[in-house]
């Protein structure tokens, strides 16, 4: 990756592969969105499509991990989600708790673990 | 942030002005609003977090300070900054790359699509809704759905564009930190902050998600996205989102005809 430090071809990258493939669908959505109404049977699909994609993203992330996380085994990962999304749903849904509660099922277990 | 730790356990209240307040009177007011608004909800933590976690893992993975901070005034989604770095930190080719970023970021058009009749007056051109269109990703998505109903609708697309820029400016300042400190921080603690992500995005969904339809096509997409990878189809999110999502619908429609 050295020859990605900082320059104009790396910059190149982040455009066409990141920034212009991201921000096509929100211009899409800005042109073929406008005549759509707010309380209508296309948009409760769309959304349920929205958040089912987004929790493919972060089943992904966990499935397969990026970075440093990869280290964490794979039962340790699941465990913590699953720890934080009960403390979640325990304490009055506070994503606070729940996100510090995975965090901490998540470090104490790789402490554990050595 | 002006959450005193008691409020941190609990979803601060929404203080905004009245209707009728002076506050309101001027887009450029409402943008200050919107602003104040970012230091007002525990999800501007939890993104802080999480571009820590980008910063670094930018930095680990050989990008440069100007490169991760342009990812994220300009691509601004989390999750597909992440796929983006790890994908060609892997070795992957900048079209394969390209594939997975837009497979991820297929779920920004349906936020844009719900948010916009949120901030829209039958004058308001397509132009004024470019930014506020930018900056719709989940958190913006959240707040708007938590927040717009309380300003008033001449003003939503300031407040919001306040709202943005607020998320921008401490994320940013977040994906500093973040790479500056990586060269530094312990594995567990690299490990932990990316744990942030999926965490962070699974609660706040779950919040935001009040009806069935998509507690539903929450659950679902959670449980057949590693069944749909095992395909290694490379767009195995966009094939288990679009399944998990219709499923939930189609539910949606079964109940709402049995009722």
């Amino acid at each position: 990756m050295s020859g990605l430090i900082g320059d104009w071809h790396a910059l190149l990258v982040l455009l066409l592969a990141g920034i212009l493939p991201n921000e096509v669908w929100r211009m899409l959505g800005l042109w073929l969105g406008g005549g759509v109404d707010e309380s209508s049977e296309l948009l409760v699909w769309v959304r349920a499509v929205a958040t089912a994609i987004l929790a493919g993203v972060i089943a992904q992330i966990l499935v397969l991990p990026p970075g440093a996380l990869a280290t964490v085994p794979a039962a340790l990962r699941y465990g913590a989600v699953v720890a934080g999304f009960l403390a979640f749903l325990g304490f009055r849904r506070s994503i606070f708790v729940g996100v510090a509660s995975g965090e901490i099922v998540m470090v104490g277990g790789t402490i554990w673990l050595g | 942030m002006s959450c005193a730790p008691r409020s941190l356990f609990h979803w601060p209240a929404v203080s905004l002005p009245p209707f009728d307040s002076p506050k309101w009177q001027t887009s450029p007011r409402a943008f200050a609003q919107g602003l104040r608004a970012t230091a007002s909800t525990v999800l501007t933590l939890v993104l802080f977090a999480t571009y820590l976690g980008i910063g670094a893992l930018a930095h680990d993975t050989g990008f440069s300070l100007v490169w991760v901070l342009a990812s994220t005034v300009f691509l601004w989604a989390g999750p597909a900054q992440i796929i983006l770095i790890s994908t060609l930190g892997s070795g992957a080719t900048a079209a394969q790359a390209a594939i997975a970023v837009t497979v991820s970021a297929i779920r920004l058009f349906p936020m844009v699509v719900s948010v916009l009749p949120m901030l829209r007056l039958p004058a308001t051109r397509k132009r004024e809704m470019i930014l506020p269109a930018h900056f719709t990703a989940v958190t913006l998505w959240v707040e708007c759905f938590r927040l717009l109903p309380l300003v008033p609708r001449e003003r939503r697309i300031a407040f919001t564009n306040g709202l943005g820029v607020g998320l921008v400016t401490a994320s940013s300042i977040a994906t500093t930190i973040g790479f500056l400190l990586a060269a530094n921080l312990p594995r567990t603690l690299a490990a932990a902050i990316l744990l942030l992500t999926p965490l962070a995005f699974l609660l706040s969904t779950a919040r935001n998600s009040h009806r069935l339809v998509d507690r539903l096509a929450l659950l679902l997409g959670l449980a057949l996205y590693p069944l749909v990878s095992m395909l290694n189809t490379g767009v195995d999110i966009l094939i288990s989102g679009v399944s998990a999502g219709t499923i939930a619908y189609g539910v949606h429609v079964l109940r709402k005809r049995g009722a």
